[in-house]
């Protein structure tokens, strides 16, 4: 399998700084936040990488960054080898664009209240001068709506009927990635279902190549093929999904894992884990997960650790793999 | 057995309409003993947060309690208004909200407003309420409680704030606690902080507490009994571990058939079809049942029967069914 999506060494930086007047007066500092800080990753063609991470955590970021909705301070994405930031031949960068579709988190404010669906769905083809005969009534049907919903408004419809349009419209212009972001924590579970299987079923059908932005474990373990966990913008651990579920070895993952709720877990007493997410803006020095890591050593707060290899995962961390052996 | 805390009896809460008299609350009944956390979980739209704003006397109007009772103790507190409701209030039903940044005064050190509601329901004079304020605060573990007594509510992290809202809810030593979705809004690793404290607040205080949340996992590890909703009904109410592994309502298993699980790997999840009806447009007979796999003739005419045992449906899960 080729990699569709190639992101290498992936930065954003964003200025948080108050306004420039008060930076004077009140003698502040420039503030940057570090939203995402050297990631890198490959998805292969036809398959499903997901990104988890609490909030914070930069995974919205990378999403934005390899749609193309923000640019990259450093690093560089390629989707089929083109670096859309870089690339100067705009028909090689328009033809990759088609080939991108995004469905974001909010179905209710993702849709125009005053088009109608068809137009909604329409416009990735209309905007590139095609035509769209049909193709509104049949994706519709492709999404388990009807064709006559075409005729109606975004507000006749419920978030999870709302939410199948923002996959029909992803899918006019038959691409060949979708980047997710979260597509279904806005859902109530019954309705989540139905979407997580009709995004199952247009991957297998179409040959699609998720990207797939979540904060919920169990949602992420029954769609990934890989999962990348960040911290703090950071990709800490990356693995395949029966590896990182059964047996994480970054303790930031362990300690996830931990602290999910689980459907069989009566009566559990949780050791809740200590700390919260640290501030962006003064992240701390070496590991960012140091300050609340059980397995913390002096390296840790010196030393940022690099990705290595350990037992099948990709691991930031100097001390997994370790402990076991 | 001694008397529960909280008693809801036939709890009936209607909201006119120009087009129609909506019951986001349809004879609803239940109890919650000392100690006891009870999980009300259901989609959006059914009515668990309805309920508890009934409770506590929350309802905005139009919405009002059109029947039933509801009972705290040995005292009637459905229809209570002015002083009356402000007593029960803080110091007879603690509330804990979604939202910790809306729950508290912007423009009040969060010290000053824990202890004006002390002083509000316990006899004690200013500086006690402002002894008891900096406990409570350490109970539920902000670090350096009392250098943060002066600190406003935005100069706290997410999960720092719901800490304060659970000791502001929890200052006054209320029989019981209304948790509307308290983590929602939280991350992984802080919703297990903030779960693990009010289980142990509880546990210590023996306070009740109604658990409002749409998350069956936090249910699973927090509550003892939990009632399910739909469309405004109890669809079925049970011990915790009954309810989650052998569904009596079909509602009840197909939600448990829909939550993505680890054992259950890259399954097919099992999806109910279509959405929950709206108040406005709800089927005749039982209202689930243009969703529900085991629809007879007698559920498409006849409104679900009260409780029957666990679930309140016509045609419960058999064992067979369930394994």
């Amino acid at each position: 399998m080729s990699a569709l999506v190639q992101v290498r060494s992936l930065t954003r930086i964003f200025d948080v700084s108050k306004p420039w007047l008060n930076r004077v007066v009140e003698r502040l500092p420039k503030a940057m936040l570090k939203a995402v800080s050297d990631v890198s990753l490959e998805i292969p063609e036809r398959s499903v990488y997901a990104l988890v991470g609490e909030s914070g955590s930069g995974k919205s970021t990378i999403g934005k960054m390899v749609v193309g909705l923000l640019s990259p301070t450093e690093g560089a994405v390629e989707i089929a080898g083109i670096d859309l930031h870089r690339e100067t031949d705009t028909a090689k960068v328009d033809g990759v664009r088609s080939d991108i579709q995004m469905i974001f988190q909010d179905p209710y404010a993702s849709l125009n209240p005053r088009w109608k669906v068809r137009d909604i769905i329409s416009e990735p083809v209309v905007a590139r001068g095609g035509t769209a005969d049909g193709l509104a009534e049949r994706l519709l049907e492709q999404v388990g709506l009807a064709a006559v919903d075409a005729e109606k408004f975004p507000h006749e419809f419920s978030g999870g009927q709302r939410q199948r349009i923002c996959i029909a419209r992803a899918l006019a212009s038959e691409p060949k990635l979708i980047v997710c972001d979260e597509p279904t924590s806005a859902l109530d579970v019954s309705v989540q279902a139905q979407v997580l299987n009709l995004m199952t079923d247009l991957k297998d059908d179409l040959g699609l190549t998720y990207l797939f932005i979540s904060h919920d474990l169990t949602v992420v373990q029954h769609m990934a093929d890989v999962i990348g966990v960040l911290y703090l913008g950071r990709l800490v651990e990356e693995a395949p999904r029966e590896a990182l579920f059964s047996n994480p070895q970054h303790p930031y993952t362990q300690m996830l894992f931990a602290a999910a709720p689980k459907l069989d877990g009566f009566g559990r007493e949780v050791e809740p884990p200590k700390g919260e997410i640290p501030d962006p803006i003064n992240p701390p020095s070496g590991c960012a997960y140091h300050p609340r890591c059980p397995l913390a050593v002096a390296r840790c707060s010196a030393e940022r650790p690099e990705m290595r290899d350990v037992a099948g995962s990709r691991v930031a961390c100097h001390v997994a793999g370790e402990q076991a052996g | 057995m001694t008397p529960p805390i909280l008693s809801v009896r036939d709890l009936v809460v209607e909201i006119p309409t120009r087009n129609a008299l909506l019951r986001p609350v349809d004879r609803v009944s239940f109890d919650i003993a000392a100690g006891e956390i009870l999980g009300v979980v259901g989609e959006s739209g059914a009515g668990k947060s309805m309920t508890g704003n009934a409770v506590i006397g929350l309802l905005d109007r139009p919405a009002h309690i059109a029947s039933g009772e509801i009972w705290l103790k040995d005292k009637r507190i459905d229809g209570l208004k002015g002083e009356g409701l402000r007593k029960v209030r803080g110091k007879g039903i603690g509330m804990v909200f979604q939202d910790p940044l809306t729950s508290l005064n912007p423009l009040l050190p969060i010290g000053e407003q824990i202890s004006e509601t002390i002083l509000e329901h316990l006899p004690v004079s200013k500086s006690e309420a402002e002894a008891r304020a900096l406990a409570a605060l350490e109970e539920v573990g902000i670090p350096a409680a009392k250098a943060r007594m002066g600190s406003y509510p935005h100069e706290f992290s997410g999960g720092m704030r719901q800490r304060v809202v659970i000791a502001l809810a929890l200052c006054a030593e209320p029989d019981l606690v209304i948790a509307d979705e308290p983590t929602t809004a939280l991350d992984v690793s802080v919703q297990a902080q903030i779960i693990a404290l009010l289980k142990r607040l509880c546990r210590d205080r023996g306070t009740a507490v109604m658990l409002v949340t749409h998350d069956m996992g936090v249910i699973a590890e927090t509550a003892d009994r939990v009632a399910v909703m739909y469309a405004g009904r109890l669809a079925e109410l049970g011990p915790v571990r009954d309810v989650l592994t052998a569904a009596s309502h079909p509602y009840t298993a197909g939600l448990m058939g829909s939550t993505p699980l680890a054992s259950k790997g890259l399954a097919r999840l099992n999806q109910i079809p279509g959405s929950m009806p709206r108040l406005g447009a709800l089927p005749t007979g039982c209202a689930f049942h243009p969703r529900c796999p085991k629809t007879q003739e007698k559920c498409r005419v006849d409104p679900a029967p009260p409780m029957q045992g666990r679930a309140a449906c016509w045609y419960p899960m058999t064992v067979e069914e369930i394994a």
